[in-house]
């Protein structure tokens, strides 16, 4: 049963190449339903797959099999080989599942947009990347996804690429992320200096028995991090995920939410003996991650495109995750991962229902009192946002309080009050959010009013699924103090995630902890109800009062001025004078010269013809002088 | 009786000749003069040596070369001719259109 | 005797040809050279062959300078063309024509047998006839066509073109 696993990828990569080839000669029906088969058929292998895990042998894992000798130069072999074991297991399950609702939500989504065929191409395109990017089973071919992933997110952002700001976004992406995977790569090329092969279970083993030095390892995980930072839009590699919000909304759902920003949690997650082994290098994420997750929630407070907040709030997310890996607490990252799969899709997607329903409005300013006519709506976006600030029962809280607790526990305690503040800050600028929304006084614009209607069922269908999963999805990972086997999550990823020594907290210590973390999250929301609902005045006040603090975190702390300004101009600058200099002068000159050579060499010769007679006749006679003297002498 | 050499000299001088008549000559007409002595020359050419390896069949082939050189005489006028009603000249120093 | 003979032809030949490159006008230049070429008939002649002899004197001395002369009187240039002036295309020619001379001269060194004009089997007419109609049949017929090519071309192209 579990040994088909290998047959999970090739679903979508078979629907986007047929795409791809024909899409544009498809009607939408066929394209719809065939890539969201595809996908579907992937969700089915992998559900199916899981089950076998469950029931298997655990000696066994990883399940690796492998499909043909790919590169094979000298020392350096890589196979197309897939992997399979518990941690594969969540992932695939997440990113197909997830995938998807989003593919059905956005045949009700892009169902009037022009490049319908290409859209689902590179959806599918990039639920195959992704694919192969968990299941790889060497990090070579884990590279390839990564890549990948990267590709199709360019062209999903710059979907709409006659908007040039969508375009810029696109490339702008793409280049912060090939920064960092300028980092990855010469990882990934020390790793096969070291341990020969990029093989997860040879590095596994060499970190075993002592073939890496500890040095090595920290330069290592440094630079994979710097790829995971680029990735997962971390600091400083985080600027592309604001501006990505150009591209349509269920692309940021799947890309900049669930799937394509958790590869870098899951590489860390995947290469946590590594991490583990130095030290320094999981103290780095840690860090990393608690500061962005505050940097980046102080940033979303400020901002009025309901897109963007959300996008600040994936940045300050996937911090948690960084936080929770680093601290030694990979399943507990890995479960925060998954849980915010659900309720940040959910956030996004139902975003893009309320945006779809007025007829394109983003910015929450010219929103407000929406509760009322988008009934299916406003239900699954509360449900959400609830999930994310972490308030108990849902599934937000669980993933939340177990990174927390483990940072706790591990001794790091200024991390944790990082992480707390941060909460708070959640849930503060997620009921803002819904409060500047749905409740208050209509600030809408007339002519979107009259459009105004409550989304198809095709897209509230999945928002629907994907509100059930935001506060079930929690249960399988029940906190430690309701007993050891309470937390059935941790438990599956036993084989592949070493639980880390120490950490064990007194029950009291515990609920005290969780106390703390419900009592952040419901001040997070109480604020926002008073700033936003019952004295609006507040806000405004507040604004007068700090006006420079507030330019400071409306304009992103001036982060991509100072960007431009250090990096992006001299670069620009220094590109156009070596074009200037050298490629105009040196190679269309040299280009140029030869032609002209060529013209000068042909005048010099045209020279001879003069059309005299007696002078061509004299060359004749040159000639038979010499032919004669030849061969003669 | 005569040593062939001889007459291979004669026609050796006989050729330069025609070369320097080529070349001397500024009208169309001496020049085609020039080429008619180097024929010449090399018929003379041809018996002598036809004479000195006893080559009897040599007596065909500067038939066969007078009959040619009076075509290419006959054709070469009447080119002459062409040229003079259009150019009015027949200096070779004005004929310049294969220049190029 | 023979020698005089020779010597006597090939002196005249040379020095009608001298005339000939001298003369400024062509038809002194044409005359010096139907002299030139009956000169050459009779060294044809010495060496033996008579029929090469005679159609030199019949066709080349006779009919090509004819020719010649056709068209130098129809063309009626009224004042000759000096020969060339221009210094350096005579020394040029001249110094070319010097190393032609050299070099003919030694080829002809390693050449057949500079020995007698010997054996007198020259070929008379009837093994020239003979020669010409089996051996060389096919040049022979071809030069034939040549000649009627050359006659038709020559009338096309120098004809006056008809006034419409």
């Amino acid at each position: 049963m579990k040994d088909i696993f290998w047959l999970i990828p090739f679903g979508p990569a078979i629907s986007a190449l047929v795409l791809v080839l024909f899409g544009h000669r498809l009607s939408r029906k066929v394209v719809s339903i065939q890539a969201c088969a595809a996908v579907f058929f992937s969700f089915a292998v992998s559900v199916v797959s899981c089950l076998g895990l469950i029931n298997a042998n655990r000696a066994d894992f990883p399940l690796i099999k492998h499909l043909f000798s790919w590169i094979s130069a000298g020392s350096l072999k890589a196979g197309f080989s897939l992997q399979f074991d518990p941690l594969s297991a969540v992932m695939v399950l997440v990113v197909t599942g997830v995938g998807f609702l989003i593919h059905v939500y956005s045949i009700g989504y892009m169902s009037r947009d022009k490049g319908y065929a290409r859209y689902f191409a590179c959806l599918n395109l990039f639920t195959f990347a992704m694919l192969l990017l968990v299941l790889a089973s060497n990090m070579i071919l884990m590279f390839v996804g990564w890549e990948g992933v990267g590709l199709c997110s360019y062209l999903l952002i710059g979907f709409w690429f006659e908007k040039p700001a969508a375009a810029a976004a696109g490339k702008k992406a793409f280049i912060v992320n090939r920064i960092g995977d300028a980092g990855f790569i010469l990882g990934v090329l020390f790793i096969v200096l070291v341990v020969g092969n990029s093989e997860f279970m040879a590095i596994n083993e060499a970190i075993g028995n002592g073939g890496l030095a500890r040095g090595t390892a920290t330069g290592i995980a440094i630079l994979l991090f710097i790829g995971a930072a680029g990735k997962s839009a971390q600091i400083p590699l985080y600027v592309w995920l604001p501006d990505a919000m150009e591209g349509p909304t269920p692309v940021s759902a799947l890309i900049h939410a669930a799937t394509m920003v958790t590869a870098g949690v899951y590489m860390v997650a995947r290469m946590n003996l590594l991490y583990a082994f130095s030290g320094t290098a999981g103290q780095i994420v840690a860090v990393v991650g608690a500061v962005t997750a505050v940097y980046a929630a102080t940033m979303a407070l400020t901002q009025n495109d309901i897109k963007r907040v959300l996008a600040y709030s994936t940045i300050s997310q996937l911090g948690y995750m960084f936080l929770g890996c680093g601290v030694g607490a990979y399943a507990a990252g890995i479960f925060h991962l998954y849980t915010h799969a659900f309720f940040k899709s959910l956030l996004f997607l139902a975003a893009g229902s309320v945006i779809h329903s007025l007829s394109g409005e983003q910015d929450m300013r010219k929103m407000g009192g929406l509760k009322k006519y988008l009934p299916r709506t406003y239900p699954a976006f509360l449900i959400g946002a609830i999930a994310i600030a972490g308030v108990p029962f849902l599934s937000g809280f669980y993933s939340k309080d177990a990174i927390l607790t483990q940072a706790f526990a591990q001794g790091h305690y200024v991390l944790w009050a990082l992480g707390l503040g941060a909460a708070v800050l959640t849930a503060f600028y997620m009921f803002r959010l819904i409060f500047l929304t749905f409740y208050g006084e209509e600030r809408l614009d007339p002519e979107a009013k009259r459009h105004l209607h409550e989304s198809p069922r095709i897209m509230t269908l999945p928002l629907a699924i994907l509100a059930f999963f935001s506060i079930t999805a929690g249960y399988v990972g029940l906190p430690a103090v309701l007993g050891e086997k309470a937390d059935v999550f941790k438990r599956f990823l036993n084989p592949v995630i070493r639980p880390v020594s120490g950490g064990h907290l007194a029950s009291g210590t515990e609920w005290l902890l969780i106390l703390l973390s419900t009592t952040a999250a419901l001040l997070g929301i109480v604020l926002a109800y008073a700033l936003y609902l019952k004295n609006k005045r507040i806000p405004h006040a507040f604004v007068a009062r700090f006006p420079g603090l507030y330019k400071l975190l409306y304009n992103k702390y001036y982060v991509d001025e100072i960007y431009d300004a250090v990096v992006v101009n001299p670069l620009v600058r220094c590109s156009e004078g070596i074009y200037g200099g050298f490629d105009l002068k040196v190679i269309d000159g040299s280009l140029d010269g030869s032609a002209s050579a060529a013209a000068l060499a042909g005048k010099i010769l045209a020279y001879f013809q003069t059309g005299l007679l007696k002078d061509y006749a004299l060359v004749f006679l040159l000639g038979v002088v010499i032919f004669m003297g030849v061969l003669l002498f | 009786m005569i040593p062939s050499n001889y007459f291979f000299i004669l026609s050796i001088i006989l050729f330069v000749l025609g070369i320097i008549a080529f070349f001397v000559k500024r009208d169309l007409i001496g020049q085609l003069m020039g080429i008619e002595i180097m024929l010449n020359a090399a018929n003379l050419a041809f018996l002598a040596l036809a004479k000195a390896s006893n080559f009897p069949e040599a007596q065909a082939i500067v038939l066969f070369v007078i009959v040619v050189a009076a075509a290419e005489a006959a054709v070469g006028l009447a080119i002459i001719l062409l040229i003079f009603r259009r150019k009015k000249t027949i200096k070779t120093e004005d004929i310049r259109s294969m220049k190029g | 005797m023979a020698i005089f003979l020779f010597l006597l032809l090939s002196v005249i030949c040379v020095g009608s040809v001298l005339g000939m490159i001298i003369s400024r006008n062509q038809a002194y230049g044409a005359l010096y050279l139907v002299l030139a070429f009956s000169c050459l008939g009779g060294l044809f002649g010495m060496l033996g062959a008579s029929f090469a002899a005679v159609i030199q004197i019949l066709i080349y001395a006779g009919a090509i300078m004819v020719l010649f002369i056709f068209v130098i009187m129809m063309i009626n240039l009224r004042e000759g063309i000096a020969p060339e002036k221009k210094k350096w295309t005579i020394r040029a020619s001249g110094f070319i024509a010097v190393i032609l001379l050299a070099e003919i001269i030694l080829a002809s060194k390693g050449g057949p047998a500079s020995g007698i004009a010997g054996a007198a089997q020259g070929a008379g007419p009837a093994d020239l006839g003979r020669i010409l109609l089996t051996d060389y049949l096919y040049p022979f017929e071809i030069t034939s066509i040549l000649i009627i090519a050359a006659l038709v071309g020559a009338i096309v192209l120098a004809k006056k073109k008809e006034k419409k």
